[in-house]
């Protein structure tokens, strides 16, 4: 079997008639059939076959856009049209959805053979991938360990070979915490560049879907096809930004001068072991950038205003499980009442009715204006701390999350020191910036990120900066067992 | 902050939430729901004199369209995971005698 390679060795290889569509397709099915990570729920055997012929026809034809025929994992909270999608979930063990995603249309479109769809936190929520109803997924680089969360299905399928990349969501940190403790390359686009539409819904005013591959030039790829204004998400913004039009053909823009990089002090107070995330402050520094220390004093406030707000968006979001239009519903329900409750009661797992019952606390009668008034303000003065420091740099410079990836179980009986792992990645959301994890080293044999924070809408400074960073270190490459990606295809 | 009732009525929010604890789990469901509120507390520190709350993360506002129709009849596919549906209805159990 071919080794593991970037989305664009296997893009070239399509091209240059090293390996068909639909050969690739079989390839990659076969390497989910033997996963053992538990990283998929669903593998789309038939359509992926289908697509894959599809593909071929295309390539044949003669067009040349470099994802046709490129395999792709979705994570199960798009829907997919005709395939199963359970968002982890026991309320949604049986749906299939009557549609796609924005998102899984634009990859099909641009060619991607979706080849199946990978586990996640029940309803996105959690940081571990153990609140999935289909069974914690093994983090590849120690089995005994999680592979972050809620995204932990697409990032150690890409950092186990499964595929070269997948889709994830990002909400407080469910791209960027998974593909650090994952090791591989994660970026959360800024809040309205990617549709919402058919990503169903947690937290709505910070959902935001992103991509999960080996590295920023792969990602800039997948980024090309997935970015753009979609009418049906009403949240969706309107947006010419030259780069992103040309990032399919162009690549990756140059940064063309150095950066002003801020080190955020908050960041970096508690961090047990700062070497890795040093030594990449080095690395950027001996390439003529620019490093000062910033302050963002809200940080520590980011937790609790995060789990107000989308807890109590969540407790809105899923009022709609009721056990009648779809999803699961309990047997002989002997009233409406008795319908609801015991279906939701049934349907749900536990962190998923934690979530619901906080938010429903927070937004409940004379409660309101103590939680989520109060957490919208002290939101509003995290996204000010943002807005001021990027008065004066460019991009912000910081560890992606506390510590490596945990073992199973470690952190399960205590959801709020659970929590405490979203810490460097939740105000982020909360001021609906674009942000980007990259691997920067190991801790105790364990790959850690580095984060890397941009403006709303540059996007190109992380993908620039990264790709930089990645020029000039190989932890990208690394995978299990001493396995490295290839950025080309051997035959 | 002396607005905010230390107390956790359980019953009341399961209620409102559509949710049912057995007595197994009603005790650590409070539990963890009493961590978690003792953990937003810290919210009440801060002082939001005169802050205007944040909704939309880059403070855009709602856009509009207009009110053309845009889809067509799908009832059947959409239907089609429905649990229990018949002649084009959803079903539930009887609500009026």
């Amino acid at each position: 079997m071919q080794a593991m390679t970037t989305l664009r060795a296997m893009s070239r290889a399509l091209a240059a008639r090293q390996i068909s569509c639909l050969e690739l397709t079989e390839e990659h099915l076969a390497r989910l059939t033997a996963d053992d990570t538990n990283s998929f729920i669903t593998v789309a055997h038939a359509s992926a076959r289908e697509h894959a012929k599809q593909a071929q026809q295309r390539r044949e034809q003669g067009e040349t856009q470099p994802l046709i025929g490129v395999p792709i994992a979705h994570k199960d909270i798009f829907c997919t049209d005709g395939l199963a999608t359970t968002c982890g979930s026991r309320m949604l063990e049986n749906f299939i959805a009557p549609y796609d995603a924005h998102v899984v249309t634009l990859l099909a479109q641009a060619g991607m053979i979706t080849v199946g769809k990978t586990n996640m936190d029940e309803f996105a929520m959690g940081s571990s991938n153990e609140s999935s109803h289909f069974g914690p997924v093994s983090n590849p680089w120690n089995t005994d360990c999680v592979p972050g969360g809620s995204s932990g299905g697409s990032a150690a399928a890409v950092a186990a070979g499964l595929v070269a990349c997948a889709t994830g969501t990002d909400t407080g940190g469910s791209i960027r915490q998974p593909a650090a403790l994952c090791g591989i390359t994660g970026l959360k686009p800024t809040y309205g560049r990617i549709s919402r539409y058919g990503m169903i819904a947690f937290a709505s005013s910070l959902d935001q879907a992103g991509t999960m591959t080996c590295d920023a030039d792969d990602a800039a790829l997948m980024l090309s096809a997935m970015a753009g204004f979609d009418s049906k998400d009403s949240t969706s913004i309107q947006r010419h930004d030259a780069w992103l039009s040309d990032l399919a053909e162009n690549g990756i823009p140059d940064l063309g001068r150095t950066l002003k990089i801020g080190l955020p002090r908050e960041y970096y107070a508690d961090l047990k072991d700062s070497t890795a995330i040093e030594d990449v402050q080095k690395t950027l520094a001996q390439q003529g950038h620019k490093l000062v220390d910033v302050n963002l004093p809200h940080t520590h406030q980011a937790i609790p205003v995060y789990y107000v707000i989308a807890s109590a968006e969540a407790s809105t979001n899923l009022s709609r499980y009721d056990g009648v239009r779809f999803g699961h519903r309990c047997d002989d329900p002997q009233s409406l009442d008795d319908l609801y409750r015991r279906s939701r009661s049934e349907g749900f797992g536990d962190e998923v009715k934690r979530r619901i019952l906080t938010g429903t606390y927070t937004l409940s009668v004379g409660y309101f204006d103590a939680y989520y008034i109060k957490a919208q303000q002290i939101r509003r003065l995290i996204a000010n701390d943002f807005s001021k420091v990027f008065a004066d740099v460019d991009i912000l410079l910081t560890p992606t999350s506390p510590t490596p990836a945990f073992r199973k179980g470690q952190l399960n009986n205590d959801p709020v020191a659970m929590y405490q792992q979203d810490l460097y990645t939740v105000p982020t959301s909360l001021a609906g910036l674009p942000a980007l994890s990259m691997p920067c080293g190991f801790v105790d044999g364990l790959p850690v990120g580095a984060q890397l924070i941009a403006p709303a809408f540059r996007e190109d400074l992380l993908l620039g900066l990264a790709a930089t960073y990645q020029k000039h270190s190989d932890w990208h490459l690394q995978r299990p067992k001493g396995a490295r990606v290839g950025q080309e295809w051997v035959t | 902050m002396s607005e905010i009732d230390p107390t956790i009525d359980l019953a009341h929010l399961a209620n409102l939430a559509r949710l049912n604890f057995d007595p197994n789990t009603t005790e650590s469901a409070r539990t963890d729901l009493e961590k978690i509120i003792a953990m937003i507390d810290v919210m009440q520190d801060v002082d939001t004199e005169g802050v205007a709350p944040l909704s939309h993360p880059l403070d855009g506002a709602q856009r509009l369209r207009q009110d053309l129709i845009n889809e067509t009849e799908q009832r059947e596919k959409f239907q089609h995971t429905a649990p229990a549906k018949a002649e084009g209805y959803y079903l539930v159990p009887r609500v009026v005698d």
